[in-house]
């Protein structure tokens, strides 16, 4: 955790500076009848979040922040393995979403995690894996009129066929 | 007074009739729920169903929309305290206890407190409505940039004085907040701004709900999962007629000085154009802390962290109608809404609306008392439902928490480039978290960024750069000075705990 503590300040305080710098590209001072530039508020607030990050580095030096005691470690083998799973498992959902449409994508994503992780049976599985992605479509593209993601192209027939119930 | 409340009367008269009530009914309810689903809050409801009003009378229509309005302000609680991602923007500081309470097994006392809370606050709105619709339209109207800044600078300044965590990391989270609330155009000279990598996506800024729901929904989920090893089974949530009434009264008995501060605050902070209910919950959460007696409390879990934002949030609500039907100024994006809606039923919004359309103004303050006396025994009446939510297995519950944020973080502003963005505040969310980095100010900063900026920079423009501007106006500079001994506070406190030992140690 101490190591992490450090390397996270580091972190932060090089996206400070990246921020400063890219806050640049307006103007930072104060132009006289129109007020301060558009990149002022930003490059200070970021050059407040770099100084911040000088305080928590001294205090990491002067030991006085829990995170920078302790000696546990930052993420463990259970702590890496869930990051992989369940992460992991959302960021395959959300990729999956431009190409068999948000409704197809939430339900792999749903048995991925009912069966896969949640170790569920198949009946638990499929009832709530199908539920979900129908009565969402109907609240948002019925109700609400919102459409979300359809997919590629392949998916049109199912998605014209369903809409001519709703419509 | 007598004659305020003759057209009282007859505005509640008028609310009760059959298809007003029936309005009312259909338009809590179906409030309740978008409020409840993340993404989606009382702008969406009533934008979407504003044409439907066309087909009734005006008094009627406005009605039906002021009570989805009212339906969203309770909805949005439910999935703030059941699944942890904020249902609305004025839902946002409920998730900072309520969620706690939840884990706890207390969900049902933090539904109770939102439900109650909800109500006084709309209560006691309703009432400094009716009582002083015009003298403090123009009260909040005198609020310049210079003013509005001082409040923002003081909603920060709490979390810096009182959130009782690592001081540099609570500024260091503001002015994250602050920085990807200024991404996109800039507001005043039309420039893009911060567009990281020249990725166009970063053109439309960073939407609040964006960081919100992947803080909250994603980031909070994961730390979850990690830090009980996933052995999370289910919440011990508990309903009974009995137990509702036990919370209601231990709901009362611990949030009644944040209900208190909520209803007031509330409701003057949705006077101020463009301020609303966002702000003046997530202000009253900061100033029921500030009251506490143990602030150290609020975020673990405390009633009154519960109740000081729903009642403001429900109060805000109708103090932003109130510039509204006065002055013709919306205070809210929902508001904005509504006046549109007034202006195509062909009613003119300002001083003379009072006059000149009186049966449409009353019959509207009166469907508020009606609205909110049926949001709140609909509200509990669904409390069951919402707690059957949290009784089932967590290996259920967090894949459906992900399918809604993933969706919410969609609707807020459709577009994938936004979903992708929320993952990655996700992630980040969840291991700046265990770092012990706080994310709430983040997700304060962002939303109040948007007015923090303009109001800032108008003022300086005003005064050719002078910052005493914040100190030498009699509204602006109190509350200013107050702010910076908050920020200062911590210091103090050091300070003050190294002298008392000392003078302990002091023999008399």
């Amino acid at each position: 955790m101490r190591r992490a503590e450090i390397i996270t300040a580091g972190i932060l305080a090089l996206f400070s500076v990246y921020l400063m710098w890219k806050s640049t590209e307006l103007d930072i001072g104060y132009i006289k009848g129109e007020g301060p530039g558009g990149g002022a508020w930003p490059f200070w607030l970021s050059a407040v979040m770099l100084i911040c990050t000088g305080f928590i580095a001294l205090n990491w030096v002067r030991r006085t922040s829990p995170p920078s005691q302790s000696d546990d470690v930052f993420l463990d083998g259970y702590g890496k393995k869930m990051l992989l799973l369940v992460g992991g498992g959302i960021t395959g959902f959300i990729a999956l979403i431009n190409i068999i449409s948000m409704y197809g994508a939430m339900f792999v994503f749903l048995i991925y995690y009912l069966r896969i992780l949640g170790r569920h049976t198949w009946a638990m599985t499929m009832t709530i894996a199908t539920l979900i992605p129908v009565s969402f479509f109907f609240f948002f593209e019925a109700l609400m009129r919102i459409t979300l993601p359809k997919g590629m192209k392949f998916l049109e027939p199912v998605f014209n066929a369903l809409n001519t119930i709703i419509y | 007074m007598m004659e305020i409340l003759g057209h009282l009367g007859d505005g509640l008269w008028l609310s009760v009739q059959p298809v007003n009530l029936m309005l009312i009914v259909i338009g809590v309810t179906l409030g309740l729920f978008i409020g409840a689903m993340p993404g989606l809050g009382s702008v969406n409801g009533v934008a979407i169903l504003l044409p439907i009003t066309f087909l009734v009378p005006p008094a009627s229509a406005i009605i039906f929309l002021a009570a989805i309005y009212y339906g969203a302000m309770y909805g949005g609680a439910i999935s703030s305290i059941t699944l942890g991602i904020p249902g609305a923007s004025t839902a946002v500081a409920t998730t900072f206890d309520g969620r706690p309470l939840a884990l706890k097994g207390r969900a049902s006392l933090a539904l109770v407190t939102a439900a109650i809370a909800s109500f006084i606050g709309g209560t006691v709105s309703n009432i400094l409505f009716t009582a002083f619709a015009p003298p403090l339209a123009t009260v909040a109207l005198s609020f310049g940039p210079p003013e509005i800044f001082a409040l923002m600078l003081m909603a920060f300044a709490t979390f810096v004085g009182l959130g009782g965590d690592d001081i540099p990391k609570t500024i260091f989270s503001i002015c994250l907040g602050l920085v990807f609330a200024a991404v996109g155009y800039d507001e005043i000279s039309g420039a893009p701004r911060l567009v990281f990598f020249e990725i166009t996506g970063f053109l439309h800024g960073v939407n609040f709900l964006v960081l919100a729901i992947g803080v909250y929904g994603i980031g909070e989920m994961l730390w979850t999962i990690d830090s009980t090893r996933g052995k999370i089974t289910s919440t011990d949530a508990k309903m009974s007629l009995k137990s509702i009434i036990s919370d209601s009264k231990e709901g009362m008995r611990r949030g009644w000085k944040g209900t208190a501060i909520g209803s007031f605050l509330g409701f003057f902070v949705g006077i101020l154009p463009a301020a609303g209910a966002t702000p003046g919950s997530l202000m009253s959460y900061g100033v029921a802390k500030m009251f506490a007696r143990n602030p150290k409390e609020y975020g673990q879990g405390h009633p009154g962290g519960v109740a000081a934002p729903e009642a403001a949030n429900n109060s805000a609500s109708t103090g932003a109608m109130l510039p509204m039907l006065t002055l013709g100024i919306p205070g809210s994006p929902t508001t904005a809404i509504l006046l549109g809606g007034m202006v195509i039923w062909g009613l003119t919004p300002g001083p003379r609306l009072f006059t000149d359309q009186s049966e449409f103004v009353w019959g509207l303050i009166g469907s508020f008392y009606v609205s909110n006396f049926f949001a709140l025994v609909i509200n509990i009446a669904f409390i069951p439902l919402f707690i059957w939510m949290l009784r089932m297995p967590f290996t259920v519950l967090a894949p459906l928490i992900f399918v809604l944020s993933v969706v919410g973080g969609y609707a807020a502003t459709q577009d994938m480039h936004d979903v992708w963005l929320m993952l990655g505040f996700g992630f980040a969310a969840f291991f700046l978290r265990k770092l012990d980095y706080p994310v709430a100010p983040a997700v304060l900063a962002i939303v109040l960024g948007p007015i923090a900026e303009p109001t800032l920079r108008q003022s300086l423009l005003f005064s050719s750069g002078d910052p005493s501007i914040f100190f030498n106006r009699p509204i602006a500079g109190p509350i200013t000075i107050i702010a910076i001994i908050l920020i200062f506070l911590p210091l103090l406190k050091m300070i003050w705990t190294k002298i008392k030992p000392s003078k302990a140690e002091t023999p008399v």
